[in-house]
Formats: C-alpha cells, structure tokens, sequence
C-alpha cells in the first residue's frame, strides 16, 4: 500500500503543484491519478519514488517513508515507464529492458536472457531483441519501455501519462495489454493520465485532481461515473455517464427469458445447432445483430437490446448455441434497481464516512 | 613529377622525419585536449556562470592568430622559442577552446526525458552520466573532434616559420630555395593526406562506438 499523508509539495516561487494530498493506494491495484495538465498528478506521482521531494508530509510504501532508503535503492525497486517510453536509444532493446537488473548486480548475460521472456509477456517478437529504440514503432518502443520497468519484478509500478504519445488504436491495445498483464503479475501500479476515458478503463480506483491540486474525488470508476462528487468532476466525466456507467455493472442480474418467447410478432430461429438465425415475422428473417455470452457487462447487453429489431438481447453459450433472451422490459428494471441500489450505497458510505 | 621523386630520393629521410613530428605535433594536442574537455564540457555544461566564462575564454583563444601565440608562449612558460612543447600547448589550447564547446553542447542535445528515466530507474548521477549521457553525447563531439583534428594538421605548418619541425619545413624550404615546387607539393600532399586519413580514422572510430546512431527510423 501506497500512502500520502498530508503531502504539498510548494516551489519557491509560491507555487502550490499538490496541496495537502492525503490518499492511501491499495496493494494490487491500478489506481489512476487523472486531471488537467498542472493538476498536480504527475508531481504526487514523482513524490513516490523520490524524483520530487514533498515540502511537507510523507509518502509511505507499505508502511515506510520513502525517505528511509537511499534514493537509487529505493528506486530500482518501482518501475518506472513514462510517455514516449524513454528507452536509451543507444542500447538495444535487451539492454534497454535488462537495465535495472544489471544496476541491481545481475550479470549482463542473465540480464538479457530473462529480458527474452519478458519482451514475449509484452507481446513483442525475439527478433526485435537486437534492435535499437529509433527501429521501433511507437507503440512497440512504449511496450519495451513496460518490459522495462517490469524488469526487476518491481512490487510498484509508476505509469506517467504512458500511453499518451501513440494514436488511439495502439492505445488501445497497450490498454488491454496492460490490463491483461496486470491480470498476471497484480502489482501495484499508479498511472497518471489526462484521459478521463482511459482512467475509467484502467483504474480500479480514480483519484481526480482538479486545478490548484485539489483532489476532487477518490473512487471507483463505476462510482465516478454514477455519483460525480462536484460539476467539475461531471464536466470531466462527460456526456453519457449513465450509458457508460453500465460497462461497470454485470449483466448477468436480468432474469433470463426462454429462446422460444415471442416478442412482439417477432420468434427467435435457430440452426439445427441451436445457433441463432434471426428473428422471424411476417416480414421475413431480420437480422439478431449480434450475441453475448455469460459474464457481459450491462453496457454490451443494453447494446444489444438497442440494435435488434425485437428489443431483445439473445444470449448464446460457449458453443454458440442460443440458450436465452433478455428483454427491454427486464433490461430497464434490472438498470433501474442497480442505480438505485448504487446510489443508496453511496449516501449510505457517506453517512458512515 | 619526376622532379618529385627525384626530390624523394635525395631527400626522403627528411621528409619522413618531418611527417613523423608532423603527426606527432598535430595528434598529441588533440588527444590531450579531447582528454581534458569530457571533465571540463561536462562542468561547464552543468554550472551555466562557468559556461559563459568558459565559452568567452574559448572565443578568445580562438581570435589570438597561431603565430602571435607561438611566439608569445615561451615568454609565458619560459620555455625556448624552439622547443616543440610550446607548439602542443598552443594547439591545445586550440583544441581545447573547440572541443569543450562542442563537449558542451553534446551532453546539452542529450533528451532530458532519457535522463529522467535513467534517473527514475535508479541510477547515481557518475553511472548515468558515464554509461547514459556520454555514450548519447558522443556523436555531436566526435564532430567537433574531426573538426579539431584536421584544423590541428593544418595549422602546424605555421610553427615551421618559428623554425620547428613539421611538414611545414618543407615549405619553407621551397622558399628558401626560389619557389622551387617539389618540397612544397610533397608537403601539400602529405598534409592533405595525413588530414584525409585522422578523419577516416575518426569516423571509423565514431561508426564503431555509435552503431545506434546509424540505425535510422524505420
């Protein structure tokens, strides 16, 4: 656990980069420091491993001031990946990502053989090995620069705005990427992002900082987007907030309909198989516009009701094989229920807080 | 031609003796300099009051002509006119004014993000800057030490006027001998070629130290 006790960080000139900041990041998560640019995000974030010093309070890992250790000791222990990756370009990419084992005393050799396996955990080919950074794409200098960081298995991993310098659709898969490597590995990992979609998407719990280092809401995505604290968390939250919350909320709670029913005029048809068809009427087959299967979030299944032309969502199970409906009608009350259960939730925690 | 040669045969001893100090009075300044400008760029690129004055200094030396120097150098150091010690100390001083310059710029032109992110991962300001700024720095001074080199074997022929050795003898001596042509095409060539060959060796060296820098972008 990672723990800012009331820590401001002022420059000489009166400038205030984070003020007061109290906030406790849990063991295992990703927790996402997100805001406009002079926020004060990066600054708290750089305070945790000691490239910033706070003028006031103390940051904690697990328990200890980061102060306790020798800076370059303490910070071989935290990985490290920053926009733009950053990589030595006058090393190849074994060497860019065996760097902190050999600064920890790990032989050359063996540095660079177990950095072989860690440019295959982040979907890199070996043969990109021998390269040097200036041979990369940006997307692949960005994952040599997680592999990096990954390098000496560091408990604590720091993303500064890491995915900020390549185009959306390499954004995209980095993200998946990461929340599939954090599947694997459950570090501890603090990302500082101005992209609020992209901290709803990885955060496990967002920390948004408004201007003058205010921090205006620390909470879970889903959170986030049901109950923003104040208009400025709302305004950065954006439009849609109710439809996008769904993504947080299992879609598995509506009451399944048999594949039989008829919905409005309308009868589901399968192949032999049981696979769906389309929806028979008197017009002909219409199409089912797509399926989902166990464990879909309400935001995909509300989708799926949206497209068909029978306002149901037709469930299939791992073979494919139609195996239930979900209707409007189901679909709106099972929505109205959880927001309603959310929110006496969170008047509840606030109550007791 | 055949004047050349026959100018070779009667005088290669000589000729070969002056392209040895030739190199000798040419190199050894700028191998000390490059040695003494990595600590010194690195200081002056560090504390910006001494870059200013550094840098001025640097410009000042350069603007002093060679021979002024040649001659004013054994008053200062008490050496005799003819001692081959002031020619070194001049072209190092040269040498030196050019490559703290370019030492200095090198380390500057380094991204500072790369630094930030040796730092982030753990590295003590010595380690970094001698295994992560040098090594990034390296191109743009090599550059300026090719530059230095050939300014270096060019300018020794001047210390010949104060009566040292060099290929710059060889001019002289076709002075003195009524414009007579062989010594100073010889002295030309030579010259020229031992320029041509300091350089090649340099980007040789410079290809195999920076084998990134050739790795262009996809």
């Amino acid at each position: 656990m990672i723990e800012f006790e009331s820590v401001t960080k002022r420059y000489p000139d009166g400038t205030v980069a984070v003020g007061d900041l109290s906030l406790k990041v849990e063991t295992g998560q990703i927790t996402v420091f997100v805001g406009p640019s002079g926020c004060g995000k990066t600054t708290a974030l750089r305070m945790i491993n000691r490239m910033i010093q706070p003028t006031a309070g103390r940051v904690l890992i697990d328990g200890a001031d980061v102060t306790a250790r020798p800076e370059a000791e303490l910070r071989r222990e935290i990985g490290y990946v920053i926009q733009g990756a950053g990589l030595f370009p006058h090393r190849t990419v074994l060497d860019n990502i065996a760097t902190v084992p050999i600064l920890q005393g790990v032989t050359r050799r063996d540095a660079r053989s177990s950095a072989l396996g860690l440019l295959e955990r982040v979907g890199l080919p070996a043969n990109l090995g021998e390269r040097y950074p200036s041979q990369l794409s940006g997307g692949q200098q960005q994952r040599v620069g997680v592999a990096r960081a990954l390098a000496a298995d560091p408990p604590v991993l720091l993303m500064d705005e890491p995915f900020s310098a390549v185009d959306p659709v390499v954004r995209d898969d980095l993200q998946q990427e990461l929340l599939r490597l954090q599947g694997e590995l459950g570090k501890t990992i603090v990302l500082v992002t101005h992209d609020i979609d992209e901290a709803i998407r990885l955060g496990d719990e967002v920390a948004v900082f408004a201007q003058g280092a205010r921090l205006a809401q620390f909470a879970p995505p889903a959170d986030l987007l049901a109950a923003p604290a104040d208009d400025f968390v709302a305004a950065l939250v954006g439009r849609d907030r109710g439809f996008r919350g769904l993504g947080f909320t299992d879609g598995n709670e509506i009451a399944l309909r048999p594949i039989d029913h008829d919905v409005d005029g309308l009868a589901l048809e399968v192949d032999p198989d049981g696979r769906p068809l389309g929806w028979r009427g008197t017009d002909g087959l219409l199409p089912t516009e797509g399926t989902f299967r166990e464990g879909a979030n309400l935001r995909t299944v509300t989708d799926l009701v949206i497209l068909s032309p029978a306002g149901a969502a037709v469930r299939v199970d791992a073979e494919g094989r139609a195996d239930g409906l979900v209707l409007l009608e189901d679909l709106a009350g099972s929505v109205r229920t959880q927001q309603r259960e959310r929110l006496t939730a969170l008047a509840t925690a606030e109550d007791a807080g | 031609m055949n004047d050349l040669w026959s100018y070779l045969r009667t005088n290669g001893d000589d000729v070969f003796t002056a392209l040895v100090q030739h190199i000798w009075l040419a190199l050894a300044p700028v191998t000390i300099a490059f040695v003494l400008a990595l600590p010194l760029g690195a200081l002056v690129q560090r504390y910006g009051p001494v870059r200013h004055i550094a840098l001025t200094a640097g410009s000042v030396i350069y603007t002093v002509p060679s021979l002024a120097l040649l001659l004013l150098l054994p008053g200062i150091l008490g050496t005799s006119v003819l001692d081959p010690l002031n020619v070194i100390i001049a072209l190092t001083l040269y040498s030196l004014a050019l490559l703290v310059r370019t030492t200095a710029d090198g380390l500057d032109a380094v991204d500072p993000t790369v630094l930030q992110a040796a730092s982030a991962m753990g590295y003590r300001p010595v380690r970094r800057w001698l295994t992560v700024q040098l090594p990034l720095a390296m191109p743009v001074i090599l550059t300026g030490l090719r530059v230095a080199t050939v300014a270096n074997v060019s300018m020794v022929s001047v210390a010949a006027l104060i009566g040292i050795g060099g290929l710059g003898q060889l001019f002289t001596r076709g002075f003195q001998l009524g414009f007579y042509l062989p010594p100073i095409v010889i002295g030309l060539i030579l010259s020229v070629a031992l320029a041509v060959v300091a350089d090649v060796f340099i980007v040789a060296v410079q290809r195999r130290l920076t084998p990134w820098a050739r790795a262009g972008a996809r």
